[in-house]
């Protein structure tokens, strides 16, 4: 136990007289909160549209009024030629073009019947459905005051019609923030977890101390506990310190029951420590151990869920999600600060991640022993 | 002095008990992939002895302090320290062992007192416990104990890796290449520590590719190419050698070496500081023969002596013969 205790005092010692360590810990949960949360945003904002209104006529003025008057929409000139309209969207000067044939008006009359047509940039094929979603939803809005309008219906006996009333739980807003940042605080965990843990174990290999250590009566166990416990502990440290950040600058809402936040915290570390340790028994360098951390954790990452759902993903990428650690933690994150879930309804990650822990712990230990 | 060693000259096999034994090292195999490092290695240490492997680089001395350190296992043989043997009692070897590796291999962010309390507690001691025994050592660089290890100089950081490697009192000391990159006053000041140590009880092997410090050692390995080529005492190895060694000098080295190596009856030719070691075949030279060759090959300022052979002759000597085991 001494030798623990000490073991774990060098340990600290170190790591504050690391000059890139230290920083890494203290600057980036402050960045990851204060810069990538408001980056990675996809809440759309001001899209530029042009108008090719060929027709002229009141029914188009009006409609293209009902697009005017949204504050989304950004009605950036009209053009009389489609050719033109064209040009601005290659140019990526606009977002759509709205192009009303001539006749709109007319053959609405006449036919009841009319037809416009919308060119939609879907380089970003969210934010194109996203804005064909918007578009639809006012030419059907247009639609039913024609109705109301030319039909001769009077205002008091309103058209029939079925009311939405949307009510977004858990995030009332639908402030993406809150979206974002429990998954960036599952990043920051890891990224403390794997890439300073196995970069720290490396070093000893590579200033040759663990040379001198292995000759030591220092039991493997000792050595690993001083190793990862550190980093465990600065890990739930700085998850502590992000969501802090993020109760002061966007108002996070920490709904559920920060024990259990903390509690699936440190058991989630253990499976990413453990990772951490298996990628630095089988390298050589710190720079190794960059690159295979750096591997799994874009792997992870994006197959966790943070920008994507989980759930529209093909079969057999949710199967592989299983034995993916980020994706129960980002998961849990989500469900306890938002939500506010209790520990019996995260049983199934609770189980995964106590699963998963104790195979890359058990791994990185049985590496351990061969090579040491 | 001489007196001194031809009692240390081990005993034949058997006759000693194993366990009054310092190091008992039999037949040790070791391979890396198709690489034969190790080729059979025998030797026995006496305690409180100081035992040197004199080898070039390559030749296997890492190796086999790897393997003694428990840090290797071998193909087959065996080791016995204080009869303990470095495989299934590994755990016993490590406590009774210091280790000082080639490399510099203490803790650079930590400082000198930091490091050295470290390998105290990790062995279950106490800096103030052991303290008599590294002093004489230690003092030089306690002055300095704030600063980080990563910071000392070449010969201080080997006096804080020695203190470490001693702090608990180790019954074995085994020290790898311990004087390279060290300046020769630091290296003379070494020795003087290791002779000392060996007062306090202390079994002490090392390593070194330097032959000149052969002659420090109680007995020496000379290892080669994984085998070893002879043990004895310094004098003993010299003596039995026995062959005749010209030391030849003249202004034009070059040429010099190159008319010698031209010679009709030259056997071994190397380049020894400022002289040319010359060995003929079958020792059939004389000192005069020699003048009157450098003479007709117009050298100036031609110095011709017999010498007592070093053990650095003795070494090129062995090096050259393809080694034969007894």
């Amino acid at each position: 136990m001494k030798t623990i205790l000490y073991i774990l005092k060098k340990e600290f010692r170190q790591i504050f007289r690391n000059k890139t360590m230290l920083p890494m810990i203290i600057v980036v949960p402050l960045v990851q909160m204060l810069v990538l949360v408001f980056a990675a945003n996809l809440n759309l904002r001001k899209i530029d549209v042009v108008v090719v209104d060929h027709d002229l006529s009141e029914a188009s003025r009006q409609l293209v009024g009902k697009f005017d008057g949204i504050p989304f929409f950004n009605l950036k000139g009209a053009n009389f030629s489609i050719e033109s309209a064209e040009e601005k969207l290659e140019a990526g000067k606009a977002e759509m073009a709205m192009v009303i044939p001539p006749n709109f008006e007319r053959k609405l009359i006449r036919e009841n019947h009319s037809s416009l047509q919308l060119l939609i940039n879907a380089i970003d094929g969210n934010s194109a459905q996203l804005i064909y979603a918007y578009s639809q939803a006012i030419i059907s809005g247009f639609n039913k005051t024609l109705v109301a309008d030319w039909k001769g219906i009077a205002e008091f006996s309103p058209p029939v019609s079925v009311d939405i009333a949307e009510n977004y739980w858990f995030n009332k807003e639908l402030d993406y923030k809150w979206y974002m940042a429990p998954g960036i605080l599952a990043i920051l965990v890891t990224v403390i977890g794997m890439f300073l843990s196995g970069m720290n174990l490396v070093r000893e290999k590579e200033m040759g101390t663990i040379e001198q250590l292995n000759v030591t009566p220092i039991k493997k166990y000792q050595f690993i506990l001083g190793k990862l416990i550190p980093f465990w502990v600065i890990a739930l440290l700085d998850l502590a310190l992000g969501l802090f950040i993020a109760k002061l600058a966007f108002n996070l809402p920490i709904v559920g029951s920060l024990w259990l936040l903390f509690g699936f915290a440190g058991l989630y570390l253990v499976s990413v420590l453990g990772l951490g340790l298996l990628i630095s028994t089988l390298s050589n360098t710190q720079q190794q151990v960059m690159y295979v951390s750096f591997f799994f954790m874009m792997l992870f990452i994006l197959m966790g869920g943070i920008f994507t759902p989980v759930e529209s993903m093909p079969s057999w990428a949710q199967e592989v999600d299983r034995v993916n650690p980020i994706y129960y933690f980002m998961r849990i994150m989500r469900m306890v600060v938002l939500k506010g879930s209790g520990f019996f309804d995260l049983l199934e990650e609770f189980f995964s991640l106590l699963a998963l822990g104790i195979l890359f712990i058990g791994l990185a230990i049985w590496r351990y022993r061969k090579t040491a | 002095m001489s007196n001194k060693k031809t009692k240390i000259n081990f005993p034949p096999w058997g006759e000693t008990p194993e366990r009054e034994r310092g190091l008992f090292v039999n037949n040790i195999l070791k391979s890396y992939k198709d690489v034969a490092a190790l080729k059979g290695i025998s030797f026995e240490v006496q305690k409180n002895e100081l035992f040197g492997l004199i080898g070039p680089d390559g030749a296997g001395k890492t190796t086999l302090m790897r393997i003694l350190t428990t840090l290797l296992l071998p193909d087959s043989g065996h080791v016995t320290m204080d009869g303990a043997d470095v495989v299934k009692n590994y755990k016993t070897i490590r406590k009774s062992i210091g280790y000082m590796p080639g490399r510099f291999s203490l803790y650079p962010d930590l400082s000198v007192e930091e490091n050295l309390q470290f390998f105290a507690t990790v062995f279950n001691t106490t800096v103030k416990k052991n303290y008599g025994l590294i002093k004489d050592i230690y003092s030089h660089i306690e002055p300095f104990k704030k600063r980080l290890a990563g910071r000392l100089s070449g010969g201080m950081k080997q006096k804080l890796a020695l203190s470490c490697a001693l702090i608990h009192k180790p019954k074995v000391l085994i020290l790898d290449d311990p004087t390279t990159g060290v300046d020769a006053v630091s290296r003379r000041e070494f020795w003087e520590m290791l002779k000392n140590l060996q007062k306090k009880d202390i079994t002490i092997m090392v390593s070194t590719p330097y032959m000149d410090e052969a002659s420090l050692c109680d007995r020496v390995a000379l290892i080669q190419s994984g085998k070893i080529m002879d043990v004895d005492t310094p004098d003993a190895i010299v003596q039995k050698f026995g062959r005749k060694i010209l030391a030849v000098k003249a202004t034009e080295t070059y040429r010099l070496i190159n008319d010698l190596r031209g010679h009709h009856k030259a056997e071994a030719v190397y380049a020894f500081g400022q002289y040319i070691h010359f060995t003929a075949i079958d020792d059939d030279i004389e000192v005069t023969e020699m003048e009157q060759f450098l003479k007709n090959k117009n050298h100036q300022s031609i110095i011709v002596e017999e010498i007592v052979p070093g053990i650095e002759d003795v070494f090129m000597g062995l090096m050259k013969a393809p080694p034969s085991l007894p």
